[in-house]
């Protein structure tokens, strides 16, 4: 008898169950709108000009090894990575109480960020502390969270589908009515899967209940760069909230950003109140790290670290940066008029509102498996598609699929 | 009460500098009842040895190979698979939750050999892991979640540091069991099997594959067939950590004798396995954990749900390391290769020991010093006390940790003479 008889089959992850449909399909138009990787107009995976560049240099450096990082992580690429998302000249830098944990990619940033929460936050091993999460959040949100040991994943008001937008009503109600030192995970920017973020003062008014109401924020950053094309631009949130005084964590990914996605580059970023604190934080979560993976692997943090550390590469960075924005931002456009034209019923322009990977198209569960089924064009259930699987070669059968999705099927 | 001290203090220095009552928005801050975490006792060490001056000094501390010259050491078969792999110049798209295909094929194609029934009838499932941490720890999840056995992990006494805590955060409890003799420096075989004997049953016993860390004493395969018996009697889930697979007797297939022993016998391991070491990558992490179940469709429920437990952790695993590895498992040029080198790092820790017993006999060391010799893999258990220990580092600046454990991979055929030396000096 098996101890493992018992052990049930567990349901795929609906994202890459999405993709190996996708692949099976021996469809001639077949698209693919599921998973948030880039691509470019050739519908191919793109590795930053940059990245190569850098790559290269790594192999040829003589001077490298493989052997092991810090628990903590490679300190150049930490304290590059941290001045990314704050601004080189940010005061909490300067006043010496920001740190950071290298990790595997954002996930592993959230993780180690609620792994540390559950054990130290809120009174000791306090686990019935509320987590907040939007509603629709990344749907590995509530798994981070839960495993790490919180008892309580509760939403928070955030897409509004009648008038497809910010709930800003609904979401400060649950500010107001959440219990005080509740988490609340926050998109930096980009929503994911909405593409909906919250204007500047949406964002004031946000940080003003949450500094009432002593709730904790904790950032989720992935897409930095990516949504607007400008790595300040996308930042202001977090740095608003640290300009007010917050202490907060920032986990963050350069799987995007950087293209680097299956090197698991990742920083959670610790805004502290002070050094002191600071130094006591980081040593708990290196005992977290520790039992988790011991220490992160070097290739995509030197990678990045290296980047970010010299002027020209740098630079090199943000024109990478710029240009799968500035495509995004095409194929947004593009699909919007396209549509128009089409006279698909409903109103469009939250195509081009919404920033970022992804669109919350609004369309219907039945509407998406009309596209699956009958059109071969692949989106998550939630009627959330990946921008950048838009090309200039499948855009007109896009549109012309959804219109068809919204005109047949109700 | 530290609180209230700090009150004091912060009114006191008020008083002297304005400025100072700064400090008083410690208290606000969400961190201030985070206690300082203990130093890693181990990485301590290291930073010890780099502060010391001393132009002899040693570090005897953290298990990474080094070479004769005390340099880390880089495989030739590593560098070219990398150039291998750079040509290719491959997409950087996320790899599936459970790592790298073509790695997790080969990775457990080495630990149980290429004719293993089990790889035959597909009844295991292996995944890439993050290095032998990340597979203890997705293992002890595992555990935790679905073994319907008593959630005690049993570890031989001593094991490495960090599995307790690792099983502990994973949801599971440590037991210990008999394992190392102070007096002989060698295996406890008889308190060994007594204490397995008294385990209840469909417990989870550990096992150090080959190469124990630390006490590098390894069971005789006579005596790894009667722990298998009496593992089989007491119907407990055997997990093995292997981390020094080629790394212990320079041959994998030796060092691997156990793990493919107790499936021959119808245990159903679970494996972890670490790249870190044989083939240098510590830093890329590269692991992998394996599952062996009764079947196939075991199998595949098995891996549906470790998928569910490591998404939340990291999602999927970096690729890095992995097609290192892979491309040299499966690239017969690089393999051989690869035997090579990992059986010269061998050797070279074993020409150690010898040389290091050799000059414990020339400085005239009365002490019997067998077990140097007898003790296998990167760590000796030397017998050397706490206060001895101390000795060492304070009058000849060799660092190793307070149990007399030592890393032999830190010790150079320039460098035993004085270790000889030293240890002679403080046992004599």
């Amino acid at each position: 008898m098996s101890v493992f008889g018992e052990v049930p089959q567990a349901p795929p992850v609906a994202v890459f169950k999405l993709t190996a449909d996708f692949r099976e399909d021996s469809h001639p138009q077949k698209v693919n709108l599921g998973v948030g990787a880039y691509r470019t107009d050739d519908c191919q995976p793109w590795v930053l000009p940059v990245v190569k560049k850098v790559e290269r240099l790594i192999v040829e450096d003589g001077s490298l090894n493989h052997e092991y990082l810090p628990i903590l992580g490679l300190p150049e690429f930490r304290s590059a990575a941290s001045k990314v998302a704050l601004g080189d000249d940010n005061a909490a830098i300067q006043e010496g109480r920001v740190g950071a944990v290298q990790c595997l990619g954002g996930t592993g940033a959230l993780r180690i960020g609620a792994d540390f929460l559950r054990r130290w936050y809120n009174g000791v091993n306090n686990t019935a502390t509320p987590v907040y999460v939007s509603a629709p959040t990344w749907e590995n949100h509530n798994g981070v969270f839960t495993d790490a040991g919180f008892k309580e994943i509760r939403p928070y008001h955030y897409w509004d589908a009648a008038k497809r937008g910010l709930d800003l009503a609904g979401l400060l109600d649950d500010l107001e009515k959440a219990p005080e030192h509740s988490v609340f995970v926050l998109h930096a920017c980009a929503h994911n899967p909405t593409g909906t973020d919250p204007t500047q003062e949406e964002w004031k008014t946000i940080a003003e209940i949450m500094k009432r109401r002593k709730l904790f924020a904790f950032f989720d950053s992935a897409y930095q760069g990516f949504a607007s094309g400008d790595l300040d631009k996308d930042a202001w949130a977090i740095r608003f909230f640290v300009s007010e005084g917050f202490e907060l964590f920032i986990a963050q990914s350069f799987s995007k950003n950087f293209g680097l996605y299956n090197e698991r580059v990742g920083n959670l970023t610790v805004v502290a109140k002070d050094g002191e604190s600071l130094t006591r934080t980081l040593s708990q979560m290196e005992k977290i790290v520790r039992t988790t993976w011991s220490n992160p692997p070097s290739q995509g943090a030197r990678v990045v670290s290296r980047t970010l550390n010299s002027p020209e590469l740098f630079a090199e960075w943000k024109g990478n940066v710029k240009t799968m924005a500035d495509r995004v931002l095409l194929m947004r456009s593009q699909l919007r008029s396209k549509l128009e034209a089409l006279g698909t019923p409903g109103t469009w322009d939250h195509i081009t509102q919404q920033i970022g990977m992804f669109s919350f198209t609004g369309l219907n569960p039945k509407q998406v498996e009309y596209l699956i089924k009958e059109k071969h064009v692949y989106l998550m259930a939630s009627g959330r598609i990946n921008m950048c699987g838009l090309t200039t070669k499948n855009i007109d059968y896009i549109a012309q699929s959804i219109h068809e999705a919204v005109t047949k099927v109700q | 009460m530290a609180l209230l001290k700090s009150n004091k203090v912060i009114f006191c220095l008020g008083n002297i500098s304005p400025s100072l009552g700064v400090l008083s928005t410690r208290n606000s801050s969400w961190w201030g009842g985070v206690q300082m975490g203990p130093p890693d006792p181990i990485l301590g060490v290291t930073e010890a040895f780099k502060r010391d001056t001393n132009p002899k000094k040693m570090n005897l501390g953290v298990g990474a190979y080094r070479d004769d010259q005390g340099k880390p050491f880089v495989l030739s078969c590593v560098r070219k698979a990398e150039s291998l792999i750079a040509a290719k110049q491959l997409d950087k798209e996320y790899l599936a939750i459970g790592g790298l295909g073509e790695f997790t094929k080969a990775c457990a194609q080495l630990a149980l050999g290429a004719d293993s029934e089990v790889l035959k009838s597909g009844r295991s499932i292996t995944v890439q892991t993050i290095s032998g941490t990340g597979s203890l720890r997705i293992g002890g999840n595992f555990l935790a979640r679905f073994h319907a056995g008593p959630h005690d992990v049993y570890l031989p006494k001593p094991s490495w540091g960090n599995h307790t805590p690792i099983f502990r955060d994973a949801g599971m409890q440590l037991k210990a069991y008999r394992y190392y003799d102070p007096s002989t420096c060698g295996f406890d075989f008889n308190g060994a099997l007594g204490d397995i004997s008294k385990i209840p049953e469909k417990s989870v016993i550990l096992l150090h594959a080959c190469a124990h860390n630390p006490t590098g004493v390894d069971p005789r395969p006579e005596q790894w067939k009667e722990i298998a018996q009496v593992v089989k009697k007491r119907n407990l889930l055997p997990f093995f950590d292997m981390a020094y697979q080629g790394f212990a007797s320079g041959d994998i297939d030796r060092d691997a004798w156990a793990v493919r022993y107790f499936i021959e016998q119808g245990h159903n391991i679970v494996l972890s396995q670490s790249f870190a070491k044989n083939m240098g990558l510590y830093g890329e992490r590269v692991g992998g954990f394996t599952v062996v179940c009764s079947d196939a469709e075991e199998a595949k429920r098995v891996e549906s749900q470790i998928k569910i437990l490591i998404r939340p952790i990291y999602s999927n695993p970096p690729v890095n390391g992995a097609r290192i590895a892979s491309t040299i498992l499966n690239t017969p040029e690089l393999y051989s290769v690869w035997l090579k080198e990992v059986d010269s790092m061998a050797k070279r820790i074993i020409t150690m020991r010898e040389q290091l017993v050799e000059g414990l006999k020339k400085h005239g060391s009365s002490h019997n010093w067998q077990h140097v010799i007898d003790q296998i893999g990167m760590f000796c258990f030397t017998g050397l006390k706490p206060e001895q220990v101390e000795r060492l580092t304070k009058e000849f600046s060799v660092y190793m940790t307070k149990d007399g454990r030592i890393s032999m991979a830190g010790v150079t055929s320039g460098n035993v003479g004085y270790l000889a030396e030293a240890i002679h000096a403080v046992t004599k």
